[in-house]
């Protein structure tokens, strides 16, 4: 039976990030997934924003991990050569009122320890963004805010830990917890059990779940939906971040670019029953649109590319849940336990590096042994995208190997060699979906009409299964059910 | 590589282009980002090609292998799987496997991009995101190219040509074709899809209906369809569940323009193609374009037409013979007119011969009515038709006569009115 030091149960951006960091001791990790890739749950659906931190309310573990988190993107970007941008943040008041709240909220910034930021006129924040409402008085200007893509940071965070010695297994759903007299000592899945002497819960929308397993409770997340937009890169209508002034329960519908140039609308936030409800209503984007627009009232629904929606963790406490629970030795007479990460949502993005980092010095706190490797290789190298190159760039990449010179989707202009790299990667994509995230294949303004077909036969050429094995996200979202009358003709 | 005339798409329109520039003796070349010639035409394999321009009634695959058999006859160079980075005028940058990265010189350029489906997500449908959710284009190529089934019970949201066209082909296939749902009150593809591919079918249509829910978490489960207002608003208490496991969308058309945008050619935001004048150059001296680029037709036959001025001016402009025109007139589309191509006439052109005006109206109106030609107020024609329809585009002819008339005006109105009794 296979034993590990650490076992992680959630492969979102924090399990992927606790994985990396982790990864970089002699220890024997093992990250579970459920889901037929990694990022697929809070981290899929979430705008992308690494909050300066002047929100969250002061002496908060979400204040303290979000400052610190934020500190950390320039180098980890770096390191997983990753898209971010610190561009700065802007929360724009509309009524005197709001003008005060953002005096509270310098306030609470500085308080928190996040640096620059300065309360601007309207006319300051219209000159960098024309689309804002006349409407706008002034706004809080945060310099660290910045932006990340929360699909490409996950995946780039598991790649590295994979290639440091992690074992990632998805579609291996945690269905419970070994116990022995009173201690944890593994994971049962439905891929059979995994020992271990550590638990690490990152289980995002399920966290409370797999506390109710270690027998902790008292805690419990209510999903809270949060529906999006994205609208056409051509169409694009702010460069920065502009929040509205806070309400208790959320940030509000904001307005931001992505790193990928797309603006996107949302969030907006409704507590819901079903942890696997995540469909987009039509109430619900009414919300966003009507929301975003006081903002920016040129936003036009006609440049709309895509909507979806996603949930967020929200715990009962109102704030991240962090804690050891050290459940004495375990049978091989080392201590072990269960290790809680719980309620992560916003700003658990812009936090999740600290939170792994807070996990390493937990573990080494309670007595787990951690050195150093002296081979780990922290940078993760950026897979080529043909789109990004100079034209002399994309020649000599042809040259190597010619599939850089097939576009397969149009609108962003990804070529089968990204494609075939991104199937063959460390954390390998095996669904259309997991392409597109990696690839950003099928993310333009046709939405994948044009590449789909042409994906199928490249996913069941490289995987040497049938056209009709390739799915969508996972077993049961086949793209194809079956051959027509004159048989399939894949290439 | 130097040409006359480089052709960006081998579909219908750049075909023809390219075919008629090759035959004024430019030496022409068409870039094609898929492996075979013909454009979306070797993926309708149903009839209804070529009446017009052949006297047959052909299939689409026959109807392109005749236009590539007179472009290779003719000495046309082609490269396929080869996409086009980037145009400017004179320059092409392109890619392929084979040659890495091209620059191509061209004196002339036609833009031949055709046109795309609009996506689930510009339409902003409510509900999951799983599989089973096409354009209906895209199930056609998985159908006719791959010979694959999207699915088995269809939902099809939207009466456009290749949505009726692809809920006969499915049944044929043995699939279920659950419901053809249109927003508007009216069919929005052509009559005669209508009654070959839905009336007689049995398929069920219903109009002024739409979907506003998607159900499925991996796979599409069912769909809910509700009625709407005249205005499009779902009407509750109308909700119907239909369980399927595909939605196919065929809810228009938009003509693909990132490459003209980059080039900096003016768009028009009525077509979503370039502004034209009647020999289909844009606002770029040099850059023309041809078929469905500029906007939707409803025929193929009339795209290869369409190809062939802009081929021939291409040709012209490429060889020296082409003159600029002094002057333009605005054609202006007014009254239940949602736009009028070309959108600029050089009023000397009908002094060379009649001139071709083509449109769509905004609204169908089910009995006859004046089209109506104004300039300066004054009604300088006027046709009636029987009737007109959204999914069918109006041609009206400008003959010479009227020269003296629009010689000095800046702009011409065209409008619809409905005739009295």
């Amino acid at each position: 039976m296979d034993y590990y030091d650490v076992i992680i149960i959630g492969a979102g951006v924090v399990g992927c990030l606790t994985a990396r960091a982790l990864s970089r001791y002699k220890l024997r990790v093992l990250l579970l997934e459920k889901a037929s890739d990694v990022g697929t749950g809070a981290t899929k659906a979430n705008t992308g924003i690494v909050h300066a931190g002047y929100n969250p309310l002061p002496g908060t573990n979400k204040a303290k991990f979000n400052v610190r988190g934020n500190r950390m993107y320039p180098q980890l970007c770096a390191e997983l050569n990753v898209p971010y941008e610190r561009q700065g943040d802007y929360v724009v008041a509309l009524s005197q009122e709001d003008m005060r709240t953002l005096e509270e909220l310098q306030d609470r910034g500085r308080r928190n320890g996040v640096p620059g930021m300065e309360i601007v006129t309207g006319d300051e924040v219209r000159s960098a963004e024309p689309a804002l409402t006349p409407q706008a008085l002034g706004a809080l200007w945060a310099s660290t805010g910045g932006i990340v893509d929360p699909f490409l940071i996950t995946i780039a965070a598991a790649e590295n830990a994979v290639t440091n010695g992690v074992r990632l297994l998805l579609e291996t759903e945690a269905l419970g917890l070994i116990k022995e007299e009173g201690r944890i000592v593994g994971v049962r899945t439905n891929r059979g059990t995994f020992r271990c002497r550590w638990v690490v819960n990152c289980a995002g929308i399920h966290s409370d779940e797999v506390m109710a397993w270690a027998g902790l409770d008292g805690f419990a997340i209510t999903p809270r939906k949060g529906e999006y937009y994205v609208f056409d890169k051509a169409k694009s209508a702010v460069k920065t971040i502009l929040f509205p002034c806070p309400t208790p329960i959320s940030k509000g519908i904001m307005v931001t670019t992505t790193t990928h140039g797309n603006t996107l609308i949302g969030p907006n936030a409704q507590n819901i029953e079903n942890k696997g409800d995540r469909a987009v209503t039509s109430q619900g984007l009414a919300e966003v649109l009507e929301g975003a627009r006081r903002l920016v009232p040129s936003l036009d629904e006609r440049d709309v590319i895509a909507v979806f929606a996603g949930l967020r963790p929200s715990g009962s406490t109102g704030d991240f849940l962090i804690e050891v629970h050290q459940v004495g030795a375990t049978a091989c007479g080392r201590p072990g336990g269960f290790v809680n990460l719980a309620g992560i949502e916003s700003p658990g993005l812009a936090a999740a590096p600290a939170l792994a980092q807070w996990v390493v010095e937990a573990l080494q706190e309670h007595g787990l042994e951690m050195e150093e490797k002296r081979d780990l290789n922290p940078i993760r190298p950026s897979p080529p995208r043909f789109n990004e190159l100079s034209r002399e760039e994309q020649a000599a990449l042809i040259e190597r190997d010619p599939r850089y010179g097939r576009i397969v989707c149009r609108c962003e202009m990804v070529t089968e060699g990204e494609i075939v790299r991104a199937i063959h990667s460390p954390v390998p994509a095996h669904t259309y979906d997991a392409i597109k995230r990696r690839t950003r294949c099928g993310t333009g303004r046709c939405q994948g009409a044009f590449d789909t077909p042409r994906v199928i036969n490249i996913l069941a050429r490289e995987l040497g299964i049938s056209p009709l094995e390739v799915t969508k996200k996972g077993r049961g979202s086949e793209l194809v059910l079956r051959e027509t009358r004159e048989g399939g003709d894949a290439l | 590589m130097r040409y006359d005339v480089a052709v960006v798409g081998g579909g219908p329109g750049g075909l023809a282009a390219a075919i008629a520039a090759r035959e004024r003796d430019a030496r022409v070349l068409v870039i094609e980002r898929a492996e075979e010639l013909g454009g979306i035409l070797p993926q309708c394999i149903h009839t209804g090609f070529g009446v017009r321009v052949f006297g047959e009634d052909l299939t689409g695959p026959t109807y392109a292998q005749r236009y590539i058999n007179r472009a290779s006859e003719l000495g046309v160079e082609t490269l396929v799987d080869t996409m086009v980075l980037e145009v400017n005028p004179g320059h092409i940058t392109a890619t392929n496997r084979r040659d890495g990265v091209l620059e191509i010189k061209a004196r002339a350029i036609v833009l031949a991009m055709g046109c795309r489906e609009r996506p689930r997500g510009a339409l902003g449908i409510p509900g999951t995101r799983p599989a089973g959710v096409y354009t209906a284009g895209t199930a056609q190529r998985l159908v006719n190219m791959e010979g694959y089934m999207p699915g088995e019970r269809f939902v099809i949201l939207g009466s456009g040509d290749i949505g009726m066209v692809m809920a006969r082909r499915l049944t044929l296939e043995g699939a279920k074709v659950e419901r053809v749902l249109e927003i508007q009150p009216f069919i929005s593809g052509l009559r005669r899809n209508y009654v070959q591919c839905i009336q007689d079918f049995d398929i069920p249509l219903q109009l002024s209906h739409t979907v506003v829910d998607i159900r499925g978490d991996r796979r599409v489960e069912a769909v809910v369809a509700a009625e709407v207002t005249p205005d499009w608003q779902p009407i509750q208490g109308t909700e119907e569940v239909i369980p399927c496991d595909t939605l196919l969308l065929s809810v228009g058309l938009i003509p693909e323009n990132e490459l003209s945008r980059q080039a900096g050619v003016k768009l028009d935001e009525a077509t979503g193609g370039p502004i034209v004048d009647e020999r289909f150059q844009t606002s770029l001296p040099g850059i023309f374009a041809a078929g469905n680029v500029v906007h939707v037709y409803d025929s193929v036959d009339n795209v290869s037409r369409a190809g062939e001025r802009a081929g021939e001016a291409a040709a012209e402009f490429a060889l020296g013979k082409r003159e600029e025109p002094d002057r333009r007139v605005d054609m202006q589309a007014r009254e239940n007119i949602r736009y009028v191509v070309p959108q600029v006439l050089d009023p000397e052109s009908l002094r060379r011969g009649e001139q071709l005006l083509q449109m769509r109206v905004n609204r169908p109106v089910e009995k006859p009515v004046y089209l109506q030609v104004e300039a300066n107020g004054e009604v300088i024609r006027r046709r009636r038709l029987r009737y007109v329809r959204p999914g069918e585009m109006v041609n009206f002819v400008l003959r010479e006569r009227v020269y003296s008339q629009l010689r000095d005006v800046e702009e011409v109105w065209i409008h619809v009115e409905e005739a009295n009794g």
